[in-house]
């Protein structure tokens, strides 16, 4: 006989012998809560991340930015759906995650509650907010779930290239006159520290960790994957002349990366609890392509239920 | 002729600019998340090839202008595209009707440019083509559905086919540079490409299930420059860096 107690073990077998947990697998209800919580906060973080880069799509300086920019953004848009299908393999479907969005009982990301305000912040995202994001995301290619971890094969490929593309925006920026100069290091000293603030709390206080790690869901801690970015990033600025806005930031010889200043948790508390910059616009833009995209849906179902009928007609006839 | 050449390949590019920019404005706020991706797909294309158009202008130019100098620096009087292409997105039924519209054209004009007698041109048209054909069907596809959806949705296709009807004649009117590129074999006549376009757009409105009353009177302008209200603002959004930063490289 099959007991909760075997079916436990044979799912802690699995994520120890770094074998995948699949769909139709037995799974503990923390486990599959866990997943669905985290998996629909990063789909909705790739819709919502949409507007601040859509923002500056009309207004791109050149025809190469903005197809680069335009596809950049689509594939946003990509990553959203491969995360909500990975979500319904979870038994939680795309509409009642879009509702938990909308009602703001999900999250998404911080960082998208920061205005882009020139045309450097599309340097400055690409180059940071996803070069972040990598950071965080490459581990969970190896994710003891397999839909989740086969789809961040995908993601992370593509936002590694976001990564280079945003760099080499910056790198122009850097190299040009000194307005472009100054464009750059403006966007530089706006986004850093949000930047940090994406790798979550410190360990110390981190709610989600402990349980994350033993499912194998999670593999380095908040603070290790921080200090991983700050050392992949400080030499990628100094190389192309610009400053990271911290006066605390020095190279520590004996655990060979940077030590850096306090994170201002106050101001991430204040974004998370919707009163950042443009919370309310980006709800708001969310909210507004949902309500006006409704008569579509509607229609689309309408005309696919009477195709359907139709068709099925014709076969019994 | 040098100049009726230029003229009309600025033509078809801002038509293909023009609409590309006005699609690329839904990216982020369309109605489901993969038809998002399908209508930046268009935008990407479309904006591709008038990229294709522009760098060949500058070949023929030669006068060191680049790519970039047609779209982000000319004047509005200056762009030839016409108007219907420039029309706001307003919802989704407008946006798919321009579209359709626009596609039954740019589908034929594009075949026949094929057999164009000027091979760089005829290449172009024979690579966007195919990107042309699925456009087509994407914006067909729409309009049955939203014609045979609900009874808010035929009534919301109605009401932009009706308000946009007026611009469609201009895509098939003749203008100026194109008449003298008919003339030497470089431009299609434009008289089949009509025929076969108005093919398509009847059957599809037909099983739409919509009624297309042709417009008592037809508005035009854009092919010499003269555009609507909506252009300037479309400009001074997509000029808004280089304007605001001339001579810089991005």
């Amino acid at each position: 006989m099959t007991t909760i107690a075997s079916l436990e073990d044979k799912f802690y077998q699995t994520i120890d012998a770094e074998e995948k947990i699949e769909p139709k697998d037995w799974m503990p209800d923390d486990y599959r809560k866990t997943l669905v919580r985290q998996i629909s906060q990063h789909a909705h973080s790739e819709i919502i991340g949409m507007l601040p880069e859509g923002n500056w799509i009309t207004r791109a300086p050149s025809l190469k930015r903005k197809l680069a920019l335009l596809a950049k953004v689509q594939d946003e848009a990509g990553h959203g759906l491969y995360l909500y299908a990975a979500c319904e393999t979870l038994g939680v479907g795309r509409d009642e995650l879009l509702d938990q969005l909308h009602t703001g009982k999900a999250k998404y990301s911080s960082i998208f509650n920061y205005p882009t305000i020139t045309w450097a912040d599309m340097g400055a995202i690409g180059w940071l907010v996803d070069g972040a994001a990598i950071m965080n995301q490459v581990p969970l290619c190896r994710c003891s779930y397999g839909p989740y971890s086969r789809a961040m094969v995908r993601v992370c490929k593509e936002e590694s290239f976001h990564q280079r593309q945003g760099y080499e925006i910056m790198t122009t920026l850097a190299k040009g006159s000194e307005e472009q100069k100054a464009m750059a290091q403006d966007a530089l000293n706006r986004w850093w520290w949000p930047s940090l603030m994406m790798f979550g709390p410190n360990d110390s206080v981190s709610t989600h960790s402990e349980m994350s790690m033993r499912w194998k869901i999670k593999r380095f801690s908040n603070d290790e994957l921080r200090q991983r970015f700050v050392d992949m990033t400080v030499p990628q600025a100094e190389l192309i002349g610009l400053t990271i806005p911290d006066p605390l930031l020095k190279f520590n010889e004996e655990k060979k990366g940077y030590d850096f200043g306090p994170i201002d948790w106050d101001e991430f508390k204040m974004v998370v609890n919707g009163h950042g910059p443009c919370n309310e616009e980006r709800m708001a833009a969310r909210l507004k392509a949902h309500a006006d995209g409704e008569w579509v849906r509607e229609a689309a179902s309408a005309h696919a239920a009477r195709k359907s009928n139709s068709e099925s007609r014709l076969k019994t006839a | 002729m040098q100049h009726s050449r230029l003229k009309f390949i600025l033509q078809w590019a801002d038509n293909s600019m023009i609409l590309g920019q006005r699609l690329s404005e839904w990216c982020g706020h369309g109605p489901v998340l993969e038809h998002d991706i399908a209508l930046t797909n268009i935008a990407l294309d479309l904006i591709g090839e008038a990229r294709y158009l522009y760098q060949y202008a500058a070949v023929l130019e030669a006068n060191g202008k680049s790519e970039d100098d047609y779209p982000f620096l000319r004047k509005e009087q200056e762009f030839f595209n016409v108007l219907l292409v420039e029309q706001p997105n307003e919802d989704w039924a407008v946006t798919m009707v321009r579209q359709f519209m626009f596609d039954c054209h740019h589908l034929h004009f594009l075949n026949g440019m094929s057999g164009s007698d000027d091979p760089h041109l005829s290449e172009i048209a024979l690579k966007t083509a195919k990107e042309a054909r699925y456009h087509l069907k994407y914006s067909s596809d729409w309009v049955i559905r939203l014609g045979d959806g609900t009874a808010e949705s035929k009534t919301r296709m109605q009401d932009a086919l009706d308000k946009l009807a007026k611009f469609q004649n201009e895509l098939f009117i003749p203008g100026e540079a194109e008449v003298e590129m008919i003339k030497v074999g470089i431009c299609p006549d434009m008289g089949s490409i009509r025929e076969k376009a108005f093919a398509t757009f009847d059957e599809v409105i037909k099983e739409a299930g919509l009624t297309f009353a042709k417009p008592a009177v037809g508005r035009s302008g854009g092919k010499n420059g003269i555009h609507s209200e909506h252009m300037g603002y479309l400009l001074a959004t997509m000029q808004y860096m280089q304007r605001t930063y001339p001579g810089l490289d991005w």
